[in-house]
């Protein structure tokens, strides 16, 4: 067992399947650019140190696993595609996944339907790497997207909150035949490069191969009085909104879903059979985010085990403000949190 | 003028001209006649580009195609058959009846499900050649695109990327004039909207006549034989013109009558077949015979199309994702 921050961990990850499986390969902006910063937040840093750069020298190309390409989000998500299905692993970051609406086409119209399109021939094992959350940076780069991929037939959706589950779940991402996208929140990496508010999300890590199965719900604290659905950053924060909450004697069990698509139903039913409350709080703006899902399918699904309505903490229907003042006021708090379980827990 | 080649190649050639032609003129007069669903884009006319690109391409190269892909799927030997039943969304149709017109492929022969994006595929393309590099197969991959493609993000990204890793990728653009109605020279200022930015990317370009299959043929193989070397990307631009319009009951009315009259006298199909009587090469009653078997082929494939099961609906839930 090691302590690894969540960057370490994925990196871990990442350099174990590229020694056990010669098919994995890495690709970004500055995915490991000598004196670069290894993805925006470190996570590959030194892997084209072990594992060569395929980089065009004087017009001679280098044989590598490590490709630091240009700024083409297109062209880094169809390189993706297009090895896939011809036998590699590509493992891409993008560096911020507010990137992802560059290569739209991509991910949805190619790697999501390009398996169905073919009648079942061929697939498409890759990995898209996306930094997620906000983080004073302004509304470029701030975005909870998850709900826009989770709608979509043919990706895989996770969200890993802890460095256990980067490790295994990003694994299993590579292994996985299908396109998988996984957000990975800047706030919880523990990367050396220093950002205002993180949390410090390093856990133990198993020296030994493991994977997290993707569909497999966390329960992060057991409670009786009200469930909270939180993913990434929200988890945490759910977490020390409960730990304050015990103290007016109210319990929360706080789940953490991991996975997005497939989404484990079954934990949150279990829960809210003995909880009968249910609330689902996500960076994600409020409309449409995929608390909605979670909230129908309790609708359609579960109503009878509810016995008050479904709550729903989301960041406010706004661009994400740079102001941390606003950034912190539009982004739920351990605050806001707090007051919509009081009220809940109350009825 | 492009140099005649063997007997026994000339024929081959023309077998698959032939094919693609009465092909595309038996889904025209299916879908027409309301026989057949979905939609349709001809590459009536384009053949001599099919043809001459994958003609010389071994098994596993693999071929990305568009839109319009008909002709690049029968030369590259997808089944006739298993086309016409994914034109009628049958369960034996070269993908299962999900695909349709527009993605028609068959993956075990090099011909992945063909890209309705526009450019969608300029990228994916350069990603299998990046495959091939990292295995040290020779393979090459050849991507197919209109000339509206040109004008895609994708075709700058992707096209850059290849030159750059020396991927070993044949860009093709099927310039026909016209990017679905509008005339390429509304949308572009260069006369070849594909070559003339190779040198954009450092990237090798050549201009061909793409209604001689033999001059189409002559330009492939000197850029597959610099991706098999490991030189990098060509984009060969082939002036072409479609015999029908974009898609469906398109009349074209957008074509000047002079452009087309100018065109349909180059009909790739008609040229080399002339060609091939003129120089002696085959006579009249060899190439009835390749046509009357084809017919018979081609016919076959409808009513056998038309008589197959359709799927079971539950496969619709099936194939979204690999285990």
């Amino acid at each position: 067992m090691a302590v690894l921050s969540i960057a370490d961990a994925l990196k871990a990850a990442i350099a174990e399947e590229m020694r056990r499986d010669p098919s994995v390969f890495v690709l970004g902006e500055d995915e490991d650019i000598p004196g670069g910063m290894g993805g925006a937040f470190t996570v590959t840093k030194g892997i084209g140190d072990e594992f060569g750069r395929m980089e065009n020298r004087g017009g001679i190309v280098t044989e590598g696993r490590c490709i630091n390409t240009p700024i083409s989000e297109i062209a880094i998500g169809g390189l993706c595609v297009g090895a896939a299905m011809y036998g590699m692993r590509p493992v891409a970051d993008l560096q911020y996944c507010d990137f992802l609406f560059c290569m739209m086409d991509q991910l949805v119209n190619q790697a999501a339907k390009m398996r169905y399109m073919s009648g079942g021939k061929l697939s498409v094992p890759m990995v898209m790497r996306c930094p997620s959350g906000a983080t004073n940076r302004g509304a470029q780069h701030a975005q909870s997207p998850e709900t826009y991929f989770a709608h979509v037939p043919g990706l895989k959706v996770i969200c890993p909150s802890t460095a256990y589950d980067a490790k295994g779940m990003m694994k299993s991402a590579i292994r996985d035949n299908n396109p998988v996208i996984v957000f990975e929140h800047k706030l919880l990496y523990g990367s050396k490069r220093k950002e205002a508010g993180a949390l410090n999300s390093a856990g133990e890590v198993p020296d030994a191969d493991y994977t997290v199965p993707f569909g497999k719900a966390a329960i992060r604290r057991e409670g009786k009085d009200v469930t909270i659905v939180a993913n990434l950053l929200m988890s945490y924060r759910a977490q020390e909104a409960a730990a304050e909450l015990e103290k007016e004697g109210i319990s929360c069990e706080i789940i953490d879903p991991r996975s997005l698509l497939p989404f484990d139903y079954e934990t949150v039913v279990e829960s809210v059979r003995k909880t009968g409350k249910l609330m689902i709080v996500h960076e994600d703006t409020y409309n449409f985010g995929w608390g909605a899902q979670v909230a129908s399918y309790f609708a359609e699904h579960e109503i009878f085990l509810l016995n008050a309505p479904i709550v729903r903490v989301a960041a406010l229907d706004t661009p994400a403000p740079f102001s941390p003042v606003l950034e912190n006021y539009v982004i739920p708090s351990k605050e806001r949190i707090m007051s919509e379980v009081r009220k809940l827990a109350r009825l | 003028m492009s140099k005649m080649t063997s007997k026994e190649r000339a024929l081959g050639m023309y077998s698959s001209m032939y094919a693609i032609r009465q092909y595309e003129e038996t889904v025209k007069y299916l879908f027409f006649e309301g026989i057949m669903p979905g939609t349709i884009h001809q590459s009536a006319g384009e053949e001599a580009s099919a043809v001459g690109i994958i003609y010389d391409l071994r098994r596993e190269d693999v071929v990305f195609s568009t839109h319009r892909p008909a002709g690049h799927d029968i030369a590259k030997g997808v089944s006739i058959r298993s086309m016409m039943c994914e034109m009628f969304g049958k369960a034996e149709g070269c993908c299962g009846g999900k695909g349709g017109a527009m993605h028609t492929g068959d993956f075990s022969l090099g011909v992945p499900p063909a890209n309705a994006i526009v450019g969608g595929n300029i990228p994916i393309a350069a990603g299998a050649a990046l495959a091939f590099k990292m295995q040290k197969k020779d393979n090459v991959a050849v991507s197919f695109m209109g000339d509206g493609a040109t004008n895609e993000g994708a075709f700058h990204e992707g096209i850059n990327f290849a030159a750059v890793w020396k991927l070993p990728v044949i860009y093709v653009c099927e310039n026909n004039l016209y990017s679905a109605t509008t005339s390429i020279h509304l949308t572009t200022l260069l006369d070849n909207p594909a070559a003339d930015r190779g040198i954009a990317y450092g990237c090798p370009s050549t201009v061909v006549d793409g209604n001689d299959v033999l001059a189409v043929n002559e330009a492939m193989a000197e850029a597959v034989a610099r991706a098999r070397a490991g030189e990098g990307p060509t984009i060969i631009e082939l002036k072409t013109y479609r015999k029908y319009g974009h898609s469906r009951n398109d009349a074209c009315g957008y074509r000047p009558k002079e452009e087309e009259t100018e065109w349909f006298a180059k009909d790739p199909v008609k040229c080399f077949r002339d060609r091939i009587l003129s120089e002696g090469v085959a006579s009249d009653d060899e190439l009835k015979n390749i046509e009357d078997r084809l017919d018979e082929e081609i016919d076959e494939a409808v009513e056998y199309a038309k008589n197959a099961p359709f799927p079971a609906l539950e496969s619709a839930e099936r194939d979204i994702y690999a285990d």
